[in-house]
């Protein structure tokens, strides 16, 4: 006992550098991982406002920058943080989609201004990549990875024409809506602005049929698009900028399928005003034309040459992407709201357009892209060559459609890919798919094109047909082709293929189907009234005001005519718009 | 209660850090410097915390229950994940485990660092608080490189961890450890042998065996007071019936002087859980997700979790009825029972020049009483 600590022992404290920083003299060196200043990357940020509702302290306010411009996918609004509140907990970063955000290794802010201490984060303060608390997929709250979408079996799927998707058990279903944050970003792709955040949120509740109102507010297709929209929402999705998007299209499918009877949920509207509409054509447009005319009490009769409604939902689309059971219910329910269908009725044959805009209050043009095209090469009359379009409408109206074992498909688009796995699906043993861009430069969906990989469509990209060789008795057996080289061009968007015509090799083919696009069908307009639409400087689209009416007062239209996506979504959209320019233009009251 | 008539003073020690690491005061009334009768006074620290994190997601709690406690925030952290993970049946990964091991005995031995520092610091020892906090330092440094954050650590989350340890981690925490149990020489001599601590310390402020059981008092006071009892070796939680450790038992007067020694003693089989936990630490994920932090449900039911900290047993009853935010939760901190009822039992008859000690010794966190 006693006072042991020895006088040496005190002296070797002498020697030794001290804790503590002599500041100002000294900065302090923080560890690598410090929680410091907020930066953000506006680059990468796209305001989507997670951090803010992240924020335990509610130090962060989104603002709005008025030199941004709001885009597909962003916001013009841009975290503030105020430094009287923050925690600097770094939730805000663990929870960033897009990684923008995050804490640098710098913690000085020096003012006499208190108003300094509630900043907008930029680069300023940033110590560099690697410094500070970051977040990257794996460090993240959120889950970057979907829930994939069961499918069938390739080599079994593509003997038959039944549907290609399995469909999300319910905990799938409610798993993968569990990752939506409802920052409502996807709202913005979605050509007729579903209300996605609502009915996804509607599925993690198990409330279908919640769900499926929130769906019909803007779409009266909601589970065809459930299974075949071209889904810009998800590319819109915060998780797209640095994993996968939430699965939308297919947890709004998995959420219409659920509830099988829309009229207990939707209801048939019993207003009526008197007023009546003629649509020409039965596709995706003019269903969702007709729907929301009806719910507003005006007569919606629907002209259609076919002998089956859908339009390019029937014709264009194979069964094994959009099953007939789904085409009939949503169908079926329109028909059931009081929309009158008169099958087989070409207008400008069975009745004059002229008649039409008589005898109705309003028309309204879907008439849509339905003539395929063909590239003109030698050769490419005669039989075994088909375009696209008709082979795909002659198949789904169940017509007996012959072709050989090994098939060329020319193009790259959604509607190639479907050419090519019909081809497999009616026997063809050899499928190549010739595209004379590269295959990044594909218009077809990533999707399509990996599900026709996996069925064994073959892709020769940078490939271009110049020749279709006949023997004596007309049947094909070759075709020539060359390759071709992408030459960029200063000013071009993208690189133009240039074909290298001195190099002609061939293929053993013996059916040749073209999708290399499609045109639309003037011929039931008479001349006197096609000159008073006016059309896009291609004479491909007709212009129409924000209310979807054309230069002739009463006509409206919509669709594949008027919007250059050409896809369902859009159709269904514009459909919506014109019945609401439509209700506007008779006047009624809503 | 009778009335006091005969004392010659009344004073308050408070609400600056009365000899406690927060702020609260005690009333005294003493007769000459005998203190008489004492009552404590809470108040300055309730920042509501348990009604707070009704408001809040559950994930959004985390940087908001931990400000409970400022020299040991982890346990507060741990425990909210625990009771979470216990009520949605979460597996935790191995690697968090051993990680958060590492960081709740980190953070014991930084709180009884300034423990040490708090006691000698009371009876004008002052060279010790200054060694003692200028050690937990290194600890800190630690916890920002482990975390980002020195004090308030904000490190767990659901199911784990938030972050990997960083590359060569586990040596600069060997290291420090290292240097810190050969420090314990250093502070036996300046402090624990130190024949004035002896002296001022011994036979004061006692808590026998029957009044500890009374009073509820867990922890290092209990085991000082020779009832051997430690949330850790009989109702292990994480995975620390994993280690070999001891609970220390020589000391068993109950006296401030025990209570202190056992720190001291307990100090180095911290040491020994950092060394094993750092050794056994397998590789692997260190979390999970929760996917979406917003939609984050934790099943109905309640839940009573505790752990040994540095104060003694420290527990959360959390209550979910199944939504994205707790029911109610409830703090069960040890300071209500050693700063708030056994300091009147024990300060009654002891000088007014010992008091402060006393209450230090008890290792009172006035916001864990009043939360």
């Amino acid at each position: 006992m006693g006072l042991n600590l020895k006088f040496f022992d005190a002296l070797k404290f002498l020697v030794r550098k001290p804790h503590t920083v002599r500041v100002p003299y000294e900065k302090k060196e923080v560890a690598k991982r410090y929680r410091g200043i907020h930066v953000n990357d506006w680059s990468k940020c796209i305001g989507c406002g997670n951090c803010a509702k992240i924020c335990t302290c509610q130090a962060i306010e989104m603002v709005e920058i008025p030199t941004l411009e709001p885009k597909m996918g962003q916001t013009n609004l841009r975290p503030q943080v105020d430094y009287g509140r923050c925690s600097f907990c770094g939730q805000c970063v663990d929870v960033c989609p897009t990684g923008s955000l995050k804490l640098s290794t710098e913690y000085e802010i020096i003012s006499s201004d208190v108003k300094d201490f509630k900043f907008i984060p930029n680069l300023n303060h940033d110590s560099g990549p690697g410094t500070g608390w970051e977040s990257d997929t794996e460090t993240s709250f959120l889950d970057f990875n979907r829930v994939e979408m069961p499918e069938r079996d390739p080599a079994e799927r593509k003997k038959d024409f039944e549907w290609v998707l399995e469909g999300f058990s319910e905990e799938e279903a409610i798993f993968e809506a569990t990752r939506c944050l409802g920052c409502a970003l996807c709202v913005q792709g979605c050509p007729t602005g579903m209300y996605i955040p609502e009915y996804i949120n509607a599925i993690f509740h198990k409330n279908y049929e919640k769900s499926v109102d929130w769906m019909f507010v803007n779409n009266p297709l909601p589970e065809i698009c459930g299974t075949v929209c071209t889904h810009r929402c998800e590319e819109a999705c915060v998780y797209h900028n640095r994993g996968q998007a939430i699965q939308i299209r297919y947890l709004k499918g998995f959420a219409a399928g659920k509830v099988p009877d829309y009229e207990k949920v939707v209801g048939i509207s019993k207003k009526r005003t008197g007023k009546k509409v003629a649509l020409i054509g039965a596709g995706p447009a003019s269903l969702s034309c007709a729907f929301y005319l009806r719910r507003e009490g005006i007569d919606a009769v629907i002209y259609e040459a076919q002998e089956a409604p859908g339009g390019m939902l029937k014709l264009g689309i194979p069964r094994y992407r959009l099953p007939q059971s789904i085409l009939d219910k949503e169908i079926d329910f329109i028909k059931k709201q009081g929309v009158v269908f008169k099958f087989g009725t070409r207008v400008g044959k069975d009745i004059t357009f002229e008649k039409l805009h008589e005898e109705y209050d309003a028309v309204f043009i879907g008439t849509g892209y339905h003539i395929g095209m063909t590239m003109g090469i030698p050769g490419e009359e005669g039989k075994d060559v088909f375009d696209a379009a008709t082979l795909l409408k002659d198949v789904s109206l169940g017509k007996e459609v012959k072709i050989g074992k090994k098939v060329l498909v020319i193009g790259g688009g959604d509607v190639a890919m479907d050419a090519t796995r019909t081809a497999l699906r009616l026997g063809a043993e050899v499928v190549i798919l010739s595209y004379r861009r590269r295959y990044v430069d594909m218009p077809a969906s990533d999707e399509e094109k990996h599900e026709a990989e996996a069925e064994g469509v073959q892709f020769l990209t940078q490939t271009l047909p110049t020749e279709i060789v006949r023997d004596k008795s007309g049947n094909i057996v070759k075709v020539k082709y060359v390759e071709t080289e992408m030459v960029y061009e200063e000013g071009a968007k993208r690189p133009k293929p240039v074909p290298k015509m001195d190099d002609v090799k061939e293929w053993d083919i013996d059916t040749v189907i073209m999708a290399i696009g499609q045109k639309p069908d003037w011929s039931y307009l008479p001349e006197k009234w096609r000159k008073m639409l006016k059309f896009d400087k291609r004479m491909k689209n007709i212009i129409v005001n924000d209310d979807m009416m054309t230069d002739i007062e009463g006509v409206f239209a919509g669709g594949d005519v008027v919007n250059p996506r050409k896809d369902a979504i859009s159709a269904i959209a514009d459909g919506r718009k014109a019945a609401l320019g439509i209700i506007k233009y008779l006047g009624i009251k809503r | 209660m009778a009335k006091i008539r005969d004392f010659d003073y009344e004073y308050f020690i408070g609400p600056q850090h009365p000899g406690a690491t927060g702020n609260m005061s005690y009333h005294v009334w003493a007769e000459g410097d005998t203190i008489i009768k004492i009552e404590p006074n809470l108040g300055y620290l309730h920042r509501g915390f348990e009604k707070l994190t009704e408001l809040r997601h559950w994930i959004k709690n985390f940087p908001l229950i931990l400000r409970i406690c400022v020299p040991e925030p982890d346990i507060n952290e741990v425990l909210y994940a625990m009771a979470i993970e216990e009520l949605n049946e979460i597996d935790v990964p191995e690697r968090a485990q051993y990680i958060r091991i590492i960081v709740l005995e980190l953070a014991r031995l930084s709180a009884y660092l300034l423990y040490f520092g708090g006691v000698a610091g009371t009876i004008g020892l002052y060279t010790v608080p200054q060694w003692t906090i200028g050690d937990r330092d290194y600890i800190l440094d630690l916890f920002e490189e482990l975390t980002g954050g020195r004090v308030y650590h904000i490190y767990q989350t659901i199911g784990g961890v938030r972050r990997d340890i960083p590359e060569g981690f586990k040596e600069r925490v060997l290291k420090t450890v290292d240097y810190l149990e050969k420090r314990l020489k250093d502070y036996d001599n300046l402090f624990f042998q130190h024949p004035i601590f002896e002296k001022r310390a011994k036979g004061i402020g006692i808590v026998d065996k029957d009044a500890a059981l009374r009073f509820s008092v867990t922890g290092p006071n209990l085991r000082a007071a020779g009832v051997n009892y430690d949330v850790r070796k009989k109702e292990p939680y994480l995975i620390y019936d994993r280690f070999q450790f001891d609970v220390p038992d020589m000391y068993k007067d109950g006296d401030t002087y025990s209570r202190v020694m056992q720190r001291r003693y307990e100090f180095e089989e911290s040491i020994k859980i950092i060394r094993q936990a750092a050794a056994d630490m397998p590789e692997g994920p260190v979390n999970i997700k929760i996917r979406n932090p917003f939609e984050y449900r934790v099943k109905e039911g309640s839940v009573y979790v505790k752990l040994e900290s540095s104060k003694g047993e420290y527990g959360f009853y959390v209550v979910s009825d199944g939504g994205v935010k707790p029911y109610r939760l409830h703090v069960r901190g040890p300071s209500f029972s050693h700063g708030l009822q056994l300091v009147r039992h024990i300060a009654k008859g002891t000088n007014i020049a010992d008091i402060s000690m006393i209450l230090f010794s008890l290792d009172v966190c006035p916001p864990d009483a009043e939360r």
